[in-house]
């Protein structure tokens, strides 16, 4: 929970399973309309008003994740992260944090691959708090050394807890540093240990200066205020901040895959779990749609195909699953996933996740079960929309990774034009066997205790 | 399945948390349930919360796991639909639809679109008042609950959760993991299921809270319509037996050999029951020592100045009866030391010398002023009035509660350090490389 970053691709992944619930968030957006202004120094400012309750959210997007991290700096944007809640020379060490809390806020921040982005949940009336205490630290942030090297050391913790110790997003890592063997997606988010043992102060100061510009940032806030109000405040608080420089970063293109990819992890563990990964486009390709129905008659519900086919009707598989997630700068992958039941072999559930796929390559989804999927991911608009934070946090990442807040907007419209065709179509082209990579986890048995492996710097 | 297994300890905890302007609607039924409504009408949603109190408590005893097996064959078959024809019905109109049981009580939640009311209390009210326990559901739902038991040995905070419950709440069932044991789940049969269905799945003192786009009479209507026919058909009630509430236990330290990178540290004892006349001085104390935000003592000191944790928390986490008292970290093996004296050195402090002034105001300033952001959604209210319901608390605590809090002095919440933390009595779980972390003696490192 703590400072959460969005490192673990696994709680990522199960979260999609919620998160589809936003994903699903789209449309009647053209309900919530969304006020979007453009600052003179390049910042984007998106405004929505919704009076049910008395608070609102606040949220800020910077682009830059570990897409962003080359070789040897990996983990530095969540790094980074963690430092800008160590004080600027008018907010000190905690300031931030306490601030808030005092006003009964609460407050958070999350790294991605494509985002960092820092929020606050706030009494309606205490949303100039966090004008005041983000346009801070979007400048003025001081890195102490000490700092830095206390806060090496708490995310080398996390990373121990999300990953080293934890076999299932081991798995995970190790499939993405497969699948992607160019393209920054090769690297895990919070960074490789080795890395964090080696990043320097003034690399993460760099890092600061070069991204943490308001050309580079976009502002969310959603809840109970007067746009014509707030407008003005915002523009106060953010607009004296100089412009910085373009950003000119050049991301190597993942070459394309020619065959198929397989990868195993050993670890002590109670269960095997395969994890599958399929190369697909995102929001800027028109297939877009289909592959996120795609996920849904997968996945969503207790009804969904390999629920149904994997865990209630052949009972191999505690859980199993498919995500796709179309909201990321560049393409990322389509996911499969499954944890056999005890006894039951990997390659069984291997089998079973394949003939699924045959199945929609070979089959046409039924109108029924089409409509169904439609209606499901309609109604995952309205209860999403409950939350003004899920709200933010879906038109605050299309904006940052390209798609443009009225790609939430239109999204139902679009869903419900999706066909069998398309979806059949959709299967055929992306979840192809050269296109694929498969992580297995082989469990060991409990190892003797052993002395500690890792050497510190 | 394996993070659900933790949402019902903080449950309560988000019970402090309440706005003013929330006004709901209680209403008494023929046959004893209790219904409350809160009308918010700007989205075409509605939230359903159905509490009963009955939970793992009420397992049959060596055969813990029964009330949460009951509650997950509710929607797996009823007397008119099969597992699959419910699963169709509920996606095909984009529902949730879910029951689980916690400590004391079972929640059967429903999310539904306002145009779909009917049809969800349709399926609420079949899985409810019809379900038909077969014996082949049962048996596939306790494959994947034994399923899950296994797969939770790698999770080495439920490892130390469980050797933690086990001890502190000494023979008291709250000591039983409410997912069940495997011995216990293996054992449960048929009969068991049908029988604590039938005597606590009863209308009677339970708690029905409908939240979103409804008008209290179509609530009115909806439950008389659905829900008119639920009544006690036993012929003969079981007389229930008063359940004795935990008694403290002496310290205890257990180690836990898994070879892992970190160490999982629990730290605690038995803490307080929801109802304790003492419960908002701890609330607030325990919010300023490691409750939560990134600003209590302990994440400031063992995380910010010594860097020795990414994550530290402490916690009561309150029921009917006392439930317990808990710090919980995870540090480099090697740091484990360090990081138990941290704590201990935080829990002599907050004893000894109690809170700044500006700690209390500035935790009374986050509990009262945080109330509106916990109340944001159908589905927050819902749970929440419900359990308003079950601790008896009234529906005047939407406005008292920051009066609550307020009244909380220095003063009260030194004593309640004094006399709700006892260092002497912390037992403590280690989980992880044990050769590597060398715990010393507790008793040394006073």
């Amino acid at each position: 929970m703590i400072r959460e970053a969005k490192i673990n691709r696994l709680i990522l992944l199960l979260s999609l399973l919620v998160f589809y619930l936003f994903v699903g968030t789209a449309d009647a957006a053209a309900k919530s309309k969304v006020n979007r202004v453009v600052l003179k120094n390049g910042l984007t400012a998106l405004f929505v008003e919704e009076s049910k309750a008395p608070v609102v959210t606040f949220q800020i997007w910077y682009k830059v994740g570990s897409r962003n991290e080359i070789t040897s700096k990996t983990g530095l944007s969540h790094l980074l992260e963690h430092m800008m809640f160590k004080g600027t020379a008018i907010h000190g060490k905690g300031e931030f944090s306490r601030t808030v809390a005092k006003n009964g806020g609460t407050e958070n921040a999350f790294t991605g691959n494509d985002y960092t982005a820092y929020f606050e949940n706030f009494s309606a009336d205490r949303i100039d708090l966090s004008l005041e205490l983000e346009s801070d630290r979007m400048q003025n942030l001081l890195i102490d050394p000490s700092e830095f090297s206390l806060e090496r050391e708490v995310v080398k913790e996390e990373r121990r807890s999300r990953t080293d110790d934890d076999p299932y997003s081991f798995l995970v890592e190790t499939l993405h540093a497969t699948a992607f063997m160019v393209h920054p997606y090769h690297n895990p988010i919070i960074g490789w240990m080795d890395d964090l043992n080696n990043l320097t102060r003034d690399e993460a100061y760099q890092h600061y200066k070069k991204y943490y510009q308001p050309n580079n940032a976009t502002i969310v806030i959603v809840g109970d205020f007067q746009f014509e109000t707030l407008l003005p405040k915002v523009v106060a608080a953010f607009e004296k901040i100089p412009n910085g420089a373009p950003m000119a970063d050049r991301v190597p293109k993942e070459p394309p895959q020619a065959g198929e990819r397989r990868t195993i992890v050993k670890k002590e563990a109670q269960l095997p779990f395969i994890f599958i990964g399929f190369h697909t486009p995102n929001f800027s390709h028109p297939d877009t749609y289909a592959l996120a129905v795609l996920a849904s008659i997968l996945s969503s519900g207790k009804s969904s195909r390999l629920y149904q086919e994997l865990v209630y009707k052949q009972q191999i598989a505690l859980d199993a699953g498919g995500s796709y997630e179309d909201l990321t700068t560049d393409s990322d992958l389509f996911y499969f996933y499954g944890t056999p039941r005890p006894g039951i072999e990997t390659h069984v559930v291997e089998t079973a996740l394949n003939a699924e796929i045959a199945r929609l390559q070979t089959e046409k989804v039924t109108e029924r079960e089409l409509t169904k999927i439609k209606n499901k991911m309609e109604a995952s608009y309205f209860f999403g929309a409950d939350s003004n934070f899920a709200r933010a946090m879906q038109i605050g990442k299309a904006e940052t990774v390209g798609a443009g807040y009225d790609y939430v907007d239109s999204y139902l419209k679009k869903i419900r034009a999706v066909t069998a065709d398309d979806i059949q179509r959709a299967a055929q082209t992306y979840l192809i066997a050269d296109q694929k990579s498969v992580g297995i986890l082989v469990p060991q048995p409990a190892q003797p205790p052993s002395p500690s492996q890792e050497k510190e710097p | 399945m394996r993070v659900l297994l933790f949402v019902f300890l903080y449950l309560l905890g988000s019970l402090n948390l309440v706005s003013a302007e929330i006004n709901p609607k209680r209403i008494a039924l023929k046959n004893g349930i209790t219904l409350f409504v809160i009308e918010r009408h700007t989205l075409p949603i509605i939230s359903v919360e159905l509490l009963i109190p009955s939970g793992a408590i009420n397992d049959p005893a060596y055969r813990s796991g029964v009330a949460s097996l009951t509650a997950s064959l509710l929607d797996e078959g009823t007397k008119n639909r099969t597992s699959k024809q419910i699963s169709e019905e509920v996606d095909f109109i984009g529902a949730s639809l879910s029951a689980s049981a916690d400590l004391d009580t079972t929640a059967v939640s429903l999310r539904v679109l306002k145009k779909d009311i009917e049809k969800g209390f349709d399926l609420l009210s079949d899985i409810l008042l019809n379900p038909s326990f077969e014996t082949r559901e049962l048996d596939r739902v306790r494959q994947l609950v034994l399923g899950s038991i296994h797969a939770e040995k790698d999770d080495p905070g439920v490892i130390a959760s469980r050797a933690f419950d086990k001890i502190v709440f000494g023979n008291h069932p709250y000591r039983h993991p409410i997912i069940g044991t495997e011995e216990t789940v293996k054992s449960i049969e048929r009969d068991d299921l049908v029988s604590f269905y039938q005597n606590h799945y009863l209308p009677k003192g339970s708690f029905f809270s409908i939240v979103g786009n409804v008008t209290e009479k179509e609530a009115v209507n909806l439950v008389e319509k659905y829900f008119s026919k639920w009544g006690d058909h036993r012929e003969k009630p079981t007389r229930t037996v008063p359940i004795s509430p935990p008694v403290a236990q002496p310290q205890k330290t257990e180690l836990i050999q898994k070879d892992l990178t970190q160490t999982t540290v629990l730290m605690g004892h038995l803490g307080v029951r929801r109802n304790s006349p003492d419960f908002y001085p701890i609330a607030v104390m325990n919010y300023i020592l490691g409750g939560g935000g990134f600003s209590s003592r302990l994440l400031t000191h063992i995380r910010d100045n010594k860097g020795l944790v990414y994550s530290v928390h402490s916690s009561f986490s309150s029921y009917r009866q006392e439930g317990s008292f808990e710090i919980s970290l995870q540090t480099k093996a090697s740091n484990t030391n360090e990081a138990i004296l941290a704590v201990r050195e935080e829990i002599d402090k907050i004893r000894k010398d109690g809170v700044t002034k500006t700690e209390l105001d500035e935790a009374k300033a986050y509990l009262i002023g945080s109330f509106p952001l916990r109340l944001e959604t159908t589905g927050k209210l819902a749970k929440l009035l419900s359990a308003l319901g079950f601790h008896n608390l009234g529906l005047s605590y939407f406005n008292d509660y920051p009066q609550y809090i307020e009244k909380v002095t220095a003063a009260a919440i030194l004593k309640a350090a004094q006399t709700y933390l006892r260092p002497e009595a912390l037992t403590l779980v280690v989980v992880g490389n044990i050769a590597e972390a060398k715990i010393k003696d507790q008793h040394g490192l006073k």
